[in-house]
């Protein structure tokens, strides 16, 4: 039968991967999509405990919020990436070292 | 065929889908490769609410995820390369130690998520959760809920003061 832990170790796998894109890749989206990835796995976690550990709905609530919080992490990171392409021309995040002394 | 094997055939497909696109999204060495990969991930993840009884945040994942942030992110990856001379190479560093540091947290986690006892208070039964998502945001989640719209309105805003262009 399939239970908790079935869920938190598909969300701890997205999470692992989550952390890898963040740490290796080079290009700015692909971070991102890292992040996409993590808050994914968060949420897989608050609906799964929501589902076998409480007897309510409070924590798919926190998944909607979790949700908002992701929508408006990819609108301010696109802007922020696109500004960055228009002032380096070029995602990599390596270029992006004006502020190194 | 028993409706429980059924079941679990239908779990691990979507199980094994999401975790294998996650995979092709951090691996991928083509950025468009990456982003159409992260489809089958949202869509995995909304299969996998739907499996856990929360239909409501299913359908959200789909229409907020995967018609809004993928979108957005391929519409990120268009604006920012040339898309005929072959610069959608994405470039990775540190990758060794990056996966060995990775491969240990998730090892850690899994090893931690084993030896602990969770508390439960029964599991709820299935059944149709918006209306009962609405009464909560209208009741006890009022202030939250309005801070959150309160959020996204000035995300959205400062998002569209960072690209604007300066006018000469």
């Amino acid at each position: 039968m399939i239970g908790l832990s079935h869920y938190l170790i598909i969300s701890a796998a997205l999470f692992s991967l989550g952390i890898m894109a963040v740490l290796t890749r080079k290009n700015a989206v692909n971070v991102l999509m890292g992040v996409e990835l993590i808050l994914n796995s968060a949420n897989i976690n608050l609906v799964a405990f929501s589902r076998f550990s409480s007897a309510n709905l409070d924590g798919q609530l926190f998944a909607i919020f979790i949700i908002v919080i992701a929508a408006a992490e990819a609108a301010v990171g696109l802007a922020i990436v696109l500004s960055m392409y228009r002032l380096l021309k070029s995602v990599n995040l390596d270029k992006a070292d004006t502020l190194k002394g | 065929m028993d409706a429980t094997i059924l079941n679990m055939i239908a779990f691990y497909f979507f199980a094994a889908m999401t975790v294998l696109s996650a995979a092709v999204v951090v691996f991928a060495r083509n950025l468009i490769h990456s982003a159409f990969a992260l489809l089958f991930t949202f869509f995995g993840v909304a299969a996998l609410y739907a499996f856990l009884g929360a239909d409501f945040l299913a359908a959200t994942q789909m229409v907020i995820y995967v018609g809004g942030i993928l979108v957005l992110l391929i519409f990120g990856v268009m604006l920012t390369h040339k898309l005929y001379d072959m610069k959608l190479k994405a470039e990775t560093y540190q990758f060794w130690p990056g996966l060995t540091l990775v491969t240990a947290v998730f090892l850690v986690l899994v090893y931690v998520m084993m030896r602990t006892t969770w508390y439960s208070r029964g599991t709820r039964a299935l059944n149709p959760t918006t209306a009962g998502i609405g009464e909560l945001f209208m009741k006890e989640y009022i202030l939250p809920f309005e801070l959150a719209s309160i959020f996204l309105l000035i995300a959205l805003i400062g998002a569209a003061m960072i690209v604007r262009r300066k006018s000469e």
